[in-house]
């Protein structure tokens, strides 16, 4: 197949999923939620307040109506206002999202980067006991609960060492950086282990293909096979996996971002979850799952540009 | 994790082992299981707190979670058992909390693995098999379900079922059949050419005799393996749904108990945490090693890819 047609093809299949993702989210939030507007304004409230209230958040119109309007939100990007701040929600979105990339960004790139590099290094040493010992921390580290790390950082590096501030937030380059250091470490703890166990395996699988046994028969040395040869290769499937993750970037931790009081989005999300404000959350569902099917389809495109031989299929 | 050396070599021919009687798959792999030890320490955990549970559950153990046994804050000790953990606020042996919480957290698991494998198995079964529209439907159903961020599936649906037990359940039931139904597609799509399954149709099987009969037994141990690492993603799940306000309320479970240990660690109080993070910690590593024991025992191909 062509490539221009595969890219084609595999655009269009965007528009299916996105009015796959719009129909649950308009039934999750429109169809099976009971009626939002008493819990609103009180149970006491009078009939015409309610009905002005319902006019005002668009569900006095048939349902098929109200689908449309999800669909369009997820095109536009227009979300309407929050029903608790009263805000608009594509400017809360664009507030949160820079400050949990503040974070998030830097970790998932250091998280990232020390992966490959330790999964090279267990790579290098497979089958002996510094293999397994990894591999068993990994997973040791995998079976704590993220609640557990966040709280234990926070209370012993924050508050009893005070080697960190406890929580808040600051904006602007240089101003953050206090507040985001301990975030940035828990990031690193928590992707870590995950990051290890997947790239180890892909190693692995790349270290026994026939390949790499003509390079060592060449008489290459071992780090070299692994680093000219092994890593190259096993780029391909890592670049695909990185790239996936960017739109959880935006999103931010959001156990982190409410433990720290960072403002971003994920910290937004919780908020809206405690406080039921539906229009918030239906939103940043829209939002990320549609980040979500774009750099899908971005990481798919880059797999076959990179690696030809996935076209044939 | 370790492969096994042993049963490598026992391929090859053997006077005595030619006399042997074959064993099935399933008695093969238990036995491959039991060789290794860490596997086997992982099974005996899961038996262990699948035992506790169902104790707690009729109130044989644990059921005292709800009683004052001494002081607020008191610190772990050997005065009795209910005091080796400490008490929390109200006095309450924190150690009675974390047993309910397996009660909680095996429930959790299990239900949700229990609502996820049947949707997950049909759904990649028949898609696979079938093959064309109902593929292409069924392919865009997962993709669909894939796209939507996990965290928020899960909240949206907990926010329907109003909270509590069962709808973390549902919530998590619900969302976590995409992984199993994408491994058993492409399993069946890979049995269905062969030669059994040929013989069967030249016989006259119908195709529900096929597939239910013939390719699904051939194809269970991927369910095995998921439903492992599924149990543990599910409790991992309930607390941080517990933390969120959407799992369960008025009884104690680990998400709950971590939750209130955020005001307590600031006044010294660590046991709340210590607890029911190493409740949590043994049952999650207990299953994840079983499951890649599995994987290892059952399906060396899968390895690695979750």
């Amino acid at each position: 197949m062509n490539i221009w047609v595969y890219i084609l093809r595999r655009t269009l299949y965007v528009i299916p999923i996105l009015f796959g993702v719009t129909f649950i989210v308009f039934l999750l939030f429109n169809v099976l939620n009971d009626d939002p507007t008493y819990q609103l304004l009180g149970k006491h409230a009078s009939e015409e307040r309610a009905m002005e209230l319902r006019k005002e958040l668009g569900l006095d119109k048939p349902l098929y109506m109200q689908y449309l309007d999800v669909v369009k939100s997820a095109v536009t990007f227009d979300f309407g206002r929050s029903w608790k701040s009263k805000q608009l929600i594509t400017e809360m979105i664009r507030e949160g999202a820079p400050v949990s990339l503040s974070f998030t960004l830097p970790g998932f790139f250091i998280s990232t980067v020390l992966g490959i590099l330790i999964s090279l290094l267990v790579a290098y040493y497979r089958g002996t006991y510094i293999d397994k010992f990894v591999v068993f921390v990994c997973i040791c580290g995998m079976s704590i609960s993220s609640l557990a790390y966040i709280l234990f950082c926070q209370w012993y590096f924050a508050y009893e060492l005070g080697l960190f501030e406890i929580s808040g937030y600051e904006y602007g380059f240089p101003d953050f950086l206090p507040y985001v250091s301990l975030p940035i470490i828990i990031w690193l703890i928590l992707s870590l282990g995950p990051d290890v166990r997947f790239f180890r395996t892909i190693m692995l699988d790349e270290i026994y293909q026939d390949y790499v046994r003509t390079a060592r028969a060449k008489g290459l040395s071992e780090p070299y096979v692994l680093l000219k040869h092994v890593l190259k290769n096993a780029l391909i499937p890592i670049i695909t996996y990185v790239v996936i993750q960017i739109p959880f970037l935006l999103l931010g931790a959001l156990l982190i971002e409410t433990f720290f009081s960072i403002p971003g989005l994920g910290g937004i999300l919780v908020k809206a979850i405690y406080d039921q404000d539906f229009p918030v959350v239906k939103a940043m569902t829209v939002f990320i799952s549609v980040g979500y099917i774009i750099f899908n389809l971005l990481s798919d495109i880059l797999y076959t540009v990179v690696d030809p031989r996935v076209r044939l299929k | 994790m370790s492969t096994n050396v042993e049963s490598q070599s026992s391929a090859l021919p053997n006077d005595e082992k030619l006399y042997e009687k074959s064993k099935s798959l399933w008695q093969d792999a238990f036995e491959r299981l039991l060789k290794d030890k860490m596997a086997t320490a992982s099974l005996v955990m899961v038996v262990l707190y699948a035992i506790l549970a169902t104790l707690s559950g009729f109130e044989i153990l644990g059921g005292d979670w709800a009683v004052e046994i001494g002081g607020s804050y008191e610190a772990p000790s050997f005065k009795s058992i209910n005091h080796l953990f400490g008490t929390d606020i109200f006095g309450r042996s924190v150690l009675q909390k974390c047993i309910h919480g397996i009660y909680i957290a095996m429930t959790v698991g299990f239900f949700a693995a229990m609502i996820s494998i049947p949707i997950g198995l049909t759904l990649g079964a028949i898609a696979g098999y079938f093959g064309g529209r109902v593929d292409e439907f069924i392919v865009w159903l997962y993709t669909t379900f894939s796209s939507i961020p996990w965290i928020m599936l899960v909240t949206a649906i907990a926010f329907v079922g109003g909270g509590g037990l069962k709808s973390v359940c549902l919530s998590l039931g619900l969302t976590s059949w995409v992984g199993l139904c994408r491994l058993i597609r492409a399993e069946v799509i890979r049995h269905k050419e062969r030669e059994y399954v040929q013989a069967a149709n030249a016989v006259g099987a119908s195709h529900f005799r096929m597939l239910f009969l013939h390719i699904i037994p051939n194809v269970l141990h991927v369910v095995i393996i998921t439903f492992s690492l599924q149990f543990q993603t599910a409790i991992k799940a309930e607390v941080i749904l517990s933390y969120l306000g959407l799992g369960v309320s008025g009884e104690p479970s680990w998400g709950i108990m971590i939750n209130e240990a955020k005001l307590e660690l600031s006044r010294g109080v660590y046991w709340q945490l210590a607890g029911a993070t190493l409740f949590m910690f043994l049952i999650v590593l207990s299953f994840n090693l079983l499951g890649d024991a599995l994987r290892d025992a059952l399906d060396p191909k899968l390895k690695g890819k979750d």
